[in-house]
């Protein structure tokens, strides 16, 4: 079965970020995005721990401490960037003001619950961060991720099985074997991949997907 | 006159008491005062409850605190990292209480301590195992969750100047949580790199003005050693 490539999925999701929209990029395969950007665009990536005009990482040797992402790795900062407390961070997400933010996941739903930050084992020590606010706080939320888990499960479901995150905020999911809109209606396949019929993708994901 | 500045950072937190709430600046090490906790832990308060972003990283700062058993809650968003294993320890052997708070929520709850708000809706959390229990409500067709503002005894930051009223200015995104504990906290302690005399900040550049601040302690850049010996 073809898939998309990692790089391939992260453009994908570029070509969709409009010009001039304040975007952000969350943690593991999102930040992939960054690199795909169109150069025709301006595109202003922020990060919550402070900091909008998010540019690139630093030559070696020129990392500051004092200047890091959500990853908590060193990041630079673009001529108009600025700086910004924490209430004022998620101000920009609560408040609807970020166009776009790139969410990994476990799960996202038909109806676009998002489950992304707990697989809820009892052993597991839980951790939200910011991934609660992103998910119901920009205007467009993409998800981005695996179509099947390792063993071959889809993490597009009817209802999630894991914690959610958010419930109905998810817009868009980018997989490696298709683009899908959340619609009213259900799921919308925008774009599969080379030789994979919309019943094949419906079946492997066990939901039901319009054309 | 006013002089906030102290002299020594274990004078600085000399006060801080046993079962006290102190709020810890920082995201990461990004603006972590670590001198000042350094000090705490030398100074032996206890059944302490911290508010931080995180649960301590590596084998430093709150980590350390954490590790010396000195903290019986923390009030968090993120405990879990690939170098908490101090946190992780404690909280798997049942040793320390976790309050788990999304990010911004925790951010709006100091903030809210901070400007005075009783208790606030928010959308983020609701329908979620985070807001299990809380009250919730329909403001025009969108569900809320009621949260509640987070005071502390003790904020402890770091910003990158101060003078002796107690304005602040930071660097980078080391800013992230210091001026929202400042206004959060009964006694705000800020350690900065270098005191400055009155009118040096720019009024129109202050970040966090001096109200919000008790005391001021300098602790130079790469000046840890020097620190460590103060505190021994």
């Amino acid at each position: 079965m073809n898939r998309y490539s990692r790089d391939q999925m992260a453009a994908r999701v570029a070509q969709d970020i409009q010009d001039g929209a304040c975007v952000n990029l969350g943690i593991g395969l999102p930040t992939l995005v960054a690199n795909h950007l169109p150069k025709d665009r301006e595109i202003i990536l922020h990060t919550e721990n402070g900091l909008l005009g998010m540019g690139p990482a630093p030559a070696p040797g020129a990392e500051d401490p004092d200047l890091i992402n959500a990853s908590k790795q060193p990041v630079t900062e673009l001529p108009g960037a600025s700086f910004f407390h924490h209430a004022d961070s998620f101000a920009m997400m609560r408040g609807g003001h970020l166009d776009c933010c790139v969410l990994g996941a476990f799960q996202v739903s038909v109806d676009g619950d998002l489950a992304n930050w707990h697989t809820g084992a009892p052993d597991a020590i839980p951790a939200v961060g910011g991934a609660m606010d992103l998910a119901l706080g920009a205007k467009s939320v993409y998800v981005m991720m695996e179509h099947l888990t390792k063993g071959g499960d889809s993490k597009i479901v009817s209802q999630c099985s894991y914690p959610v995150t958010a419930l109905r905020c998810v817009s868009r999911i980018y997989t490696d074997l298709a683009v899908l809109e959340v619609t009213p209606q259900g799921l919308r396949a925008v774009d599969i991949v080379d030789g994979l019929s919309l019943p094949e993708l419906a079946r492997l994901s066990g939901v039901a997907i319009s054309g | 006159m006013i002089d906030k500045t102290v002299a020594t950072v274990p004078d600085a937190i000399a006060d801080i008491n046993d079962g006290a709430t102190v709020m810890i600046g920082g995201f990461g090490s990004a603006g972590m005062p670590s001198e000042l906790i350094d000090a705490l832990i030398g100074q032996g308060a206890r059944e302490l409850t911290i508010v931080n972003n995180n649960a301590g990283n590596g084998d430093a700062g709150l980590a350390l605190l954490l590790k010396a058993r000195r903290v019986r809650k923390i009030i968090c968003s993120f405990p879990r990292q690939t170098d908490s294993w101090h946190f992780d320890a404690l909280y798997r052997a049942g040793e320390i209480e976790l309050e788990l708070v999304p990010q911004g929520n925790l951010a709006e709850r100091i903030r809210a301590a901070g400007a005075g708000i009783g208790a606030f809706y928010t959308p983020t959390g609701y329908g979620t195992l985070l807001a299990q229990g809380k009250e919730t409500r329909e403001i025009d067709g969108r569900q809320y969750v009621l949260e509640h503002p987070i005071h502390a005894d003790f904020a402890l930051i770091k910003a990158l100047a101060g003078d002796r009223w107690g304005n602040l200015v930071y660097r980078k995104t080391a800013r992230n949580f210091g001026p929202i504990m400042a206004t959060a906290a009964r006694c705000t302690i800020a350690q900065v790199q270098r005191i400055v005399a009155l009118g040096v900040l720019d009024p129109e550049a202050v970040v966090t003005p001096g109200i919000f601040v008790r005391r001021v302690v300098c602790v130079p850049a790469g000046a840890a050693g020097a620190v460590h010996e103060a505190a021994a």
